[in-house]
């Protein structure tokens, strides 16, 4: 359902300021979301003065840089550091990306730094993402057959294999998923542009022989339709793919498997 | 562990909108937007039909008042937005014009083609009248 405002255990309030140390060279502020679930607040917004000559480039370093010195209670997801684990994805300056490749000196003004939206928020910049997974388990993302296995791996032709690029590459972050107005309006039942691309990963693989079921299960006016070609999906994919020409493949194989 | 109603974290209220989905609710609101512009459109079907005094009254509320006229012209800008974003669509449609970049351009084509479909369509408009 369409609910522009926010509820009211949601409204952002106005936290904390941490100044910048004495002698600070060059001050940045970054505006941090914050919610904690044992304190019975509403989630509010934190300041932290940060002096960026004596910080490593990209925001998720000014978010360790934090959590080390300033202060040990703020809470994200991080692992790889360098843009292949998705664990880092949330709204820096009003787009999704990942904090680890995001870096600091591209952004003007106050850095402000918001959990993917329209999410159930766990903690801080920590969002619920079960609802994601199961949709992503839904597609069923593993390769089906029902030809006898060969006595060696399937093959497949360089031109087939071609096919696969610009969706493999996918780490579901779920960027694009939460950066989608139709998936804030629908996402209990419209799958969103990472599944989307997901699914058709799977649909264009030579070796998968299950195509015809995998377009069945999507053929649903909320599933697959709720696209509206909005493309803040491709806008903000930190990995450059393309998650609505994904979806508007799908539905070229719904019409062309009609006719 | 207890139960903690969760907040939602925001969404429109901090999402930095790209000008293709604006132009993607825009779609929506000119969409909405002539759906209530027939009315009028009926109005004057109606009016033409009953005879030429309630044609007379049709004529001095919408073409002879600046109200009416800055309705007719919010219903054929949203006409035309709506129309060239439209053929945007279908051409998505054929799985084309999905990059960024692309769909940056098509951007602004949509908005130049609208406003010079719409001013072509007033400046012929007065052209006629002034000859009425």
């Amino acid at each position: 359902m369409v609910e522009f405002a926010l509820p009211r255990n949601s409204q952002v309030k106005t936290g904390k300021t941490h100044k910048a140390p004495a002698g600070a060279k060059k001050v940045k502020t970054f505006r941090v979301y914050r919610w904690n679930p044992d304190d019975g607040q509403n989630p509010h917004i934190d300041s932290y003065e940060i002096d960026l000559a004596d910080c490593a480039p990209m925001v998720l370093d000014a978010l360790i840089k934090i959590k080390n010195e300033i202060d040990p209670t703020l809470t994200f997801r991080r692992s790889c550091r360098e843009g292949i684990c998705g664990s880092c994805a949330m709204n820096i300056d009003g787009t999704n990306t990942l904090a680890c490749t995001k870096a600091i000196e591209d952004i003007d003004g106050d850095v402000k730094i918001y959990p993917l939206p329209h999410m159930p928020v766990i903690k801080d910049l920590v969002p619920d993402l079960t609802h994601f997974y199961a949709q992503y388990a839904s597609i069923k993302p593993w390769m089906q057959t029902q030809s006898p296995a060969p006595a060696r791996e399937r093959l497949q032709s360089k031109e087939d294999r071609d096919k696969i690029d610009g969706l493999y590459e996918c780490i579901l972050c779920a960027c694009c998923s939460t950066s989608c107005p139709s998936y804030w309006w629908n996402g209990d039942r419209y799958l969103g542009p990472a599944i989307l691309l997901q699914a058709y990963r799977w649909i264009i693989d030579s070796r998968d022989e299950m195509t015809g079921e995998r377009l069945d299960n999507l053929e649903d006016p909320f599933r697959l339709y709720r696209c509206h070609t909005i493309m803040n999906c491709a806008k903000t994919c930190p990995k450059g793919l393309n998650p609505a020409k994904a979806i508007a493949e799908i539905k070229k194989l719904m019409v062309e498997r009609r006719v | 562990m207890a139960q903690v109603e969760r907040p939602l974290s925001p969404h429109l209220q901090i999402y930095r909108l790209p000008l293709t989905a604006i132009m993607s609710i825009t779609h929506r609101i000119t969409g909405v937007g002539l759906g209530i512009g027939t009315l009028v459109l009926t109005w004057w079907l109606l009016a033409a039909a009953m005879g030429p005094e309630a044609y007379a009254t049709f004529v001095k509320w919408v073409p002879g008042f600046w109200l009416g006229k800055l309705v007719l012209f919010g219903f054929s800008l949203a006409f035309f937005v709506h129309f060239c974003n439209g053929i945007r669509h279908l051409y998505w449609d054929t799985g084309r014009g999905f990059l960024p970049t692309e769909s940056a351009q098509s951007d602004k084509v949509v908005l130049v083609c609208a406003a010079i479909l719409t001013v072509l369509t007033w400046v012929v408009a007065f052209a006629l009248m002034g000859r009425a």
